[in-house]
């Protein structure tokens, strides 16, 4: 579904590479979670696959497209099929959650029925149904990020990205987002997940991928965080 | 998505991001209502400029004096004479009946002058016609042909008296020079002033869009097209020059009204002016300033947002 064919990431010429000569398959379905120390390139192999960042060399492959190769207007089509969550939340601050959801169902072309629809039925899905009003700052940093996924997932996308989701966060609000997640993959979702969170990966159990220095150094089918 | 979804859609958060980004929006709309305000001065300046000018210049002629022994003849000829030049706007011709019947009305309570002109038996006042030329510049050309034409003392020539071009000739030059640069820097004024303001307004609604550069990095992220991002703030930069224009319009009766000199229109200079108001300028021609303010706001508020966004929306 997803393969990195040899990428490599070279920021500026003669700096070292962000991302060396890597190679990773991910199938549908999968929660793969990349671990590694600050600056490894877990974040900038992500940004490869929705083409915030093109690779030096190398290929992105999504389905049987080439990411590389995609005219404006397909990219958008598949931004819209790529969920993503950071570790900063990025919700559009002057929209309260219920405009945070919709923005991204609307550029999807959804009609309003079905937004109206939507929009409460993934606010249940993460909790926060009583917040549908609010303003992001009127959130806590475990509420926000709930928002990010809601609007990640509503447009039921094949991918989510999971940039650092719990970063910011504090063990119980990391737990539920964690239960969150999993639920979004067990519902068929494949889920390519990046943290420094040693508890978050092995309470996760699935699939983990270690990165030093732009490499690939591990891939465990059933792994444990070990750097 | 039908096109008209998408416009209500743009139209909407436009709308709603105005009104929730209100701090922003009256920045951008205070720095949009002093470039109004600018635009007011210099129209009205130019409008009295111009007005006045125009009087003076109506004040400004060549008359030619006939003796009083002229014939009728002599007098049409010059006259067709001077209707032929191109440079004459009109001409208006005054009998010797005319000049004497206006002579005792302007003297009527100088006995002694009229006594005088009674004990003369005859008109001592010669016929006269007064030109005006298309230009100001114009004035010195007809007064050399006349002056060529009485120097020669042949055929109608010799029928003119006197000229008295000559008399107002430096006026004349002085107010020719400053018709000259007056529109020189009124055009140099306007100019700099148009580009001092159009920089202000988009720097405002830079800054205004810089605070929402990361937001429309997460709409490009969401797969959100070019359009869809760009239109939301197009629309509130078009809401900030419709208010701007509007909060003008109706502050402009009571500041020509009461204290021109609030937005640079001095009230001595109006004074001097003499025949031209401001405020009666404004009310006569509202439809004129209400357009182009509207038209000057609105096309600055959508332009500026739109190349503050597209900086954004290129990275």
């Amino acid at each position: 579904m997803i393969f990195f064919d040899k990428v490599t990431k070279t920021y500026f010429e003669g700096s070292s590479a962000a991302v060396s000569d890597i190679t990773l398959g991910v199938e549908p379905g999968e929660f793969v979670s990349i671990v590694g120390h600050s600056g490894a390139g877990k974040t900038t192999l992500l940004k490869m696959l929705f083409a915030e960042v093109i690779p030096t060399e190398g290929a992105v492959f999504f389905g049987s497209r080439e990411v590389g190769k995609l005219s404006n207007a397909e990219l958008l089509k598949l931004r819209r099929n790529i969920g993503t969550i950071f570790q900063d939340y990025r919700l559009l601050s002057t929209k309260n959650v219920y405009e945070n959801i919709a923005f991204a169902l609307e550029v999807a072309g959804r009609s309003d029925e079905d937004i109206a629809g939507d929009v409460p039925h993934v606010l249940d899905l993460v909790g926060l149904s009583d917040k549908i009003w609010s303003f992001p700052h009127e959130l806590s940093g475990g509420e926000q990020q709930r928002v990010a996924i809601a609007r990640a997932i509503v447009n039921q996308p094949d991918v989510l990205i999971a940039d650092e989701p719990t970063g910011n966060l504090d063990p119980i609000n990391t737990h539920d987002i964690v239960g969150i997640l999993k639920k979004i993959n067990d519902l068929g979702t494949t889920i390519l997940l990046t943290t420094h969170n040693k508890s978050v990966v092995d309470s996760i159990g699935r699939r983990v991928v270690t990165m030093d220095q732009g490499r690939i150094v591990r891939d465990d089918k059933d792994g444990k965080y070990s750097l | 998505m039908s096109l008209w979804t998408t416009f209500k859609r743009i139209a909407r958060y436009g709308f709603v991001g105005f009104v929730r980004n209100g701090f922003v929006s009256l920045s951008a709309i205070l720095m949009m209502t002093i470039m109004s305000f600018m635009l007011v001065n210099i129209m009205i300046s130019n409008a009295a400029m111009t007005a006045t000018l125009q009087d003076l210049t109506n004040k400004v002629d060549v008359t030619v004096y006939f003796r009083t022994d002229a014939t009728q003849d002599q007098v049409e000829q010059i006259q067709k004479s001077l209707q032929a030049l191109p440079e004459v706007a009109s001409i208006a011709y005054m009998s010797r009946e005319q000049a004497l019947a206006d002579f005792r009305e302007r003297h009527k309570n100088d006995q002694l002058t009229i006594q005088a002109l009674d004990e003369l038996g005859t008109n001592p006042l010669g016929a006269s016609i007064e030109v005006r030329a298309k230009q100001t510049s114009q004035y010195e050309g007809i007064a050399k042909y006349l002056q060529a034409q009485q120097d020669s003392q042949a055929g109608a020539g010799a029928a003119i008296d006197k000229v008295n071009f000559y008399q107002n000739k430096t006026a004349i030059d002085r107010l020719t020079k400053i018709i000259d640069t007056s529109e020189k820097n009124g055009i140099a004024k306007t100019v700099f002033l148009a580009i001092c303001a159009l920089l202000i307004v988009l720097n405002t609604i830079r800054l205004a869009i810089y605070t929402a550069r990361d937001e429309i990095g997460v709409m490009n992220l969401v797969g959100a097209g070019r359009w869809y991002v760009r239109g939301p703030f197009m629309v509130a930069g078009v809401l900030y020059g419709i208010v701007s224009s509007v909060v003008v319009l109706i502050l402009l009766y009571p500041i020509l009204l009461y204290h021109p000199v609030l937005i640079g229109l001095d009230p001595t200079t109006e004074l001097l002016f003499g025949s031209f108001n401001s405020f009666a300028y404004f009310t006569g021609n509202f439809l004129l300033f209400f357009g182009v303010l509207m038209s000057t706001s609105i096309a600055l508020g959508a332009l500026s947002s739109y190349l503050a966004v597209r900086r954004y929306l290129n990275s």
